[in-house]
């Protein structure tokens, strides 16, 4: 398993890229082509004459342009040590494999002259998940970018991405989808169609009862043949835990898991649902509920007896 | 015939313990063998067995391959996780005893923190193909799919039992912080903790704070096994294996034995102490140090007692009287432990027996000539008594 975190924290030690040189310097012909594109018509950024007037005393070219001067080009591959590159492969490898950019925030120190040629830098400042959003669950990573003309910072930039992986399934209770499965034998197969059915099953040996349930009776009998009883429901917190960390397939944290003593004197597992954690106590009355995750899953559970 | 004294550790190899190793776990297996044979004063080509947990990564074929270990006449693999400890020493002695090998090194390498995470959620255990997958179905499904949790359940009942309460459990992590804190190998070396720092550390499973949990390691161990008259003309003082037994008890399951009359009990550890006394004609009294098992701090507190170095619900006076200091009646885990040197499934801990009894350890508990050694815990597990020869 991938320790996104770790990965984070590997890449953000190693600080800043080293500053990468744009590709060509700030120019005319490029300014030109961006203020028409955009519809900027302010002639400080294309009329010499105007601009000579104005405060800038010369042309300068649009602040928002910062980005412009640094993008690779159409066919432009990431520096080896751009550390968005690599915390995009850590995530692609986790299995986000998806990305959409969430902000974008600018800072301009001063205005750019046709001729400087400015330089980039960026760094990891923040990788934060998983979280679950409408897209699926997903990490948002913060990058830090600063242009600089030579040793001066002119300009930086917050961007952050949200790296995810799709939600294949839409399902009313979303958690549910990556519950772990039990793996079912003969000996069990039982326990299961019973809680399809809303019922609690007990193998009974004779007149012994045994949970779990396996393929022999207690007294080693071959001849002996297995049925069950179904569970009136009830009983007591025999012990129990309230699970914090780490995240569990379909669970929601903090949740309780109890270990409970029924009425007939077995003790079965199961979640305690809709339970105040610091309610739970040894002794605590409850009865059986079933989760449904699909056709083929129930489980048993426990909820507070009225 | 007995297994007492026939066979002796010679030599013990580490790498160092990190939480990432940057190589692959079979590199760290190979430098931990070398390492171990070094310091026996043997080579590859002297080793004709290897054992290893069925937990490991790294098949002994693939290990005395990357070393040069032309035959083997001995392999093996001991299940059940961390219980697997001790268990392979037994199995390395059963064979020397037996003339089935000379040599048998035994070792355990993982990139456990950097690669696959025990701390996590294995759905892999949950659905293996195989009784214990079926075992899980009952377990992992409701949302007990954590090593912690399953400990938590039995440390809850615990505390109802015998009135204990997680300060309790903390002051076994204080102190393995504190003897880790003085071992410069140790990932927590000149880091010790307090008291408060572990009431205040997170909840992982309640009631186990971050700080009753064991770190997660990189690294490996091995140690050399021959018979205790080949190990006298070797490079190190010979480590003789007084006793070494392996148990599993009523309704054993693993990390959820929740079915058994008592919940509060460690009833496997209790069938490895009888087999240990017996063995080595020793009884408790006669243990200068433990090396207890400490992946959780409630079964340090439960072994205690299922050892019999004190009553049922008495674990919680005994540590708290300072007997388990270095220089009380029982010095408990003079390395650190997994809470504090590192986490390699219980083999880091033989190591540890075998320097105090070389008395050759950072921690050395003065006069030390026997050592118990305790294996994975709330699992079918093993144990130790080591001795000077």
């Amino acid at each position: 398993m991938i320790d996104v975190e770790e990965a984070a924290r590997r890449i953000a030690a190693k600080g800043e890229s080293k500053p990468r040189l744009a590709r060509d310097p700030v120019n005319q012909a490029m300014v030109n082509n961006w203020v028409e594109a955009l519809g900027d018509a302010n002639p400080v950024y294309t009329d010499p004459e105007f601009a000579k007037n104005s405060v800038h005393g010369g042309l300068v070219a649009p602040p928002a342009m910062a980005q412009v001067w640094s993008m690779a080009g159409l066919h432009g591959a990431r520096a080896a040590d751009d550390p968005l590159g690599a915390m995009m492969s850590i995530l692609d490898e986790a299995g986000y494999t998806s990305v959409v950019a969430t902000n974008s925030e600018q800072t301009y120190h001063r205005y750019l002259r046709p001729g400087e040629h400015v330089s980039s830098s960026i760094r990891l400042e923040d990788v934060t998940g998983p979280k679950r959003t409408a897209l699926g669950e997903g990490w948002f990573v913060t990058t830090r970018t600063i242009w600089r003309v030579g040793e001066e910072a002119v300009a930086e930039m917050v961007f952050r991405v949200l790296k995810f992986s799709p939600s294949a399934r839409r399902e009313t209770v979303p958690d549910t989808g990556a519950v772990l499965r039990p793996v079912v034998s003969r000996d069990t197969e039982f326990f299961w169609e019973g809680t399809r059915k809303g019922e609690l099953r007990i193998q009974r040996w004779g007149g012994v009862l045994r949970h779990p349930p396996g393929p022999m009776p207690p007294d080693g009998d071959l001849t002996a043949e297995a049925d069950y009883v179904v569970a009136e429901g009830t009983g007591t917190v025999y012990s129990y835990l309230v699970h914090h960390h780490p995240q569990v397939p379909g669970k929601k944290t903090p949740f309780v898991v109890a270990l409970v003593e029924l009425a007939e004197g077995v003790r079965v597992l199961g979640e305690l649902v809709d339970a105040d954690p610091e309610s739970v106590y040894i002794g605590l009355p409850v009865e059986v509920t079933f989760l449904r995750v699909d056709d083929e899953l129930t489980l048993p559970a426990w909820k507070v007896r009225a | 015939m007995t297994l007492a004294g026939r066979a002796a550790i010679a030599g013990i190899g580490a790498t160092e313990f990190s939480k990432d190793s940057g190589r692959s776990e079979l590199r760290l297996a190979a430098e931990a063998v070398s390492a171990a044979l070094g310091d026996a004063g043997l080579t590859p080509s002297d080793v004709d067995g290897l054992v290893t947990f069925t937990m490991d990564g790294n098949a002994e074929i693939a290990v005395a391959r990357e070393l040069g270990i032309p035959e083997l006449t001995f392999f093996s693999r001991v299940h059940y996780g961390g219980g697997a400890a001790a268990a392979t020493v037994q199995q390395a002695a059963m064979a020397v005893a037996t003339g089935v090998a000379e040599v048998v090194v035994a070792y355990r390498a993982f990139n456990e923190r950097s690669g696959h995470r025990f701390g996590q959620v294995s759905s892999a255990a949950a659905q293996q193909v195989n009784t214990s997958g079926v075992d899980n179905g009952f377990h992992y499904p409701m949302g007990l799919a954590t090593p912690a949790a399953t400990v938590a359940m039995v440390a809850q009942r615990y505390l109802h039992t015998y009135g204990a309460t997680s300060e309790d459990f903390g002051r076994v992590a204080v102190l393995d912080r504190k003897h880790a804190a003085t071992n410069p190998r140790a990932w927590f070396h000149g880091k010790p903790i307090t008291l408060e720092q572990h009431q205040a550390s997170r909840w992982v499973a309640e009631p186990l704070h971050l700080l009753d949990c064991c770190q997660e390691s990189d690294g490996g161990v091995a140690l050399v096994i021959t018979s205790a008259e080949r190990a006298r003309d070797l490079a190190q003082p010979p480590v003789v294996i007084a006793a070494a037994a392996q148990g599993s008890g009523p309704d054993q399951y693993i990390m959820t034995s929740y079915y058994r009359d008592d919940l509060a009990a460690l009833p496997e550890m209790g069938v490895v102490a009888r087999q240990l006394w017996r063995q080595s004609g020793l009884d408790r009294s006669d243990v200068d140090v433990a090396v207890l098992y400490d992946h959780f701090t409630p079964y340090v507190l439960m072994q205690l007692e299922e050892l019999g170095f004190c009553g049922r619900g008495e674990a919680k006076d005994l540590v708290a009287s300072g007997a388990l200091e270095l220089d009380g009646s029982l010095p408990l885990n003079p390395h650190g432990g997994q809470l504090g040197e590192a986490y390699i499934h219980g083999m880091n801990g033989i190591a540890e027996g075998v320097r105090q009894v070389r008395g050759t350890a950072v921690n050395q508990v003065a006069g030390a000539r026997h050592v118990l050694v305790t294996a994975g815990t709330g699992v079918p597990t093993s144990g130790l008594v080591l001795a000077a020869s």
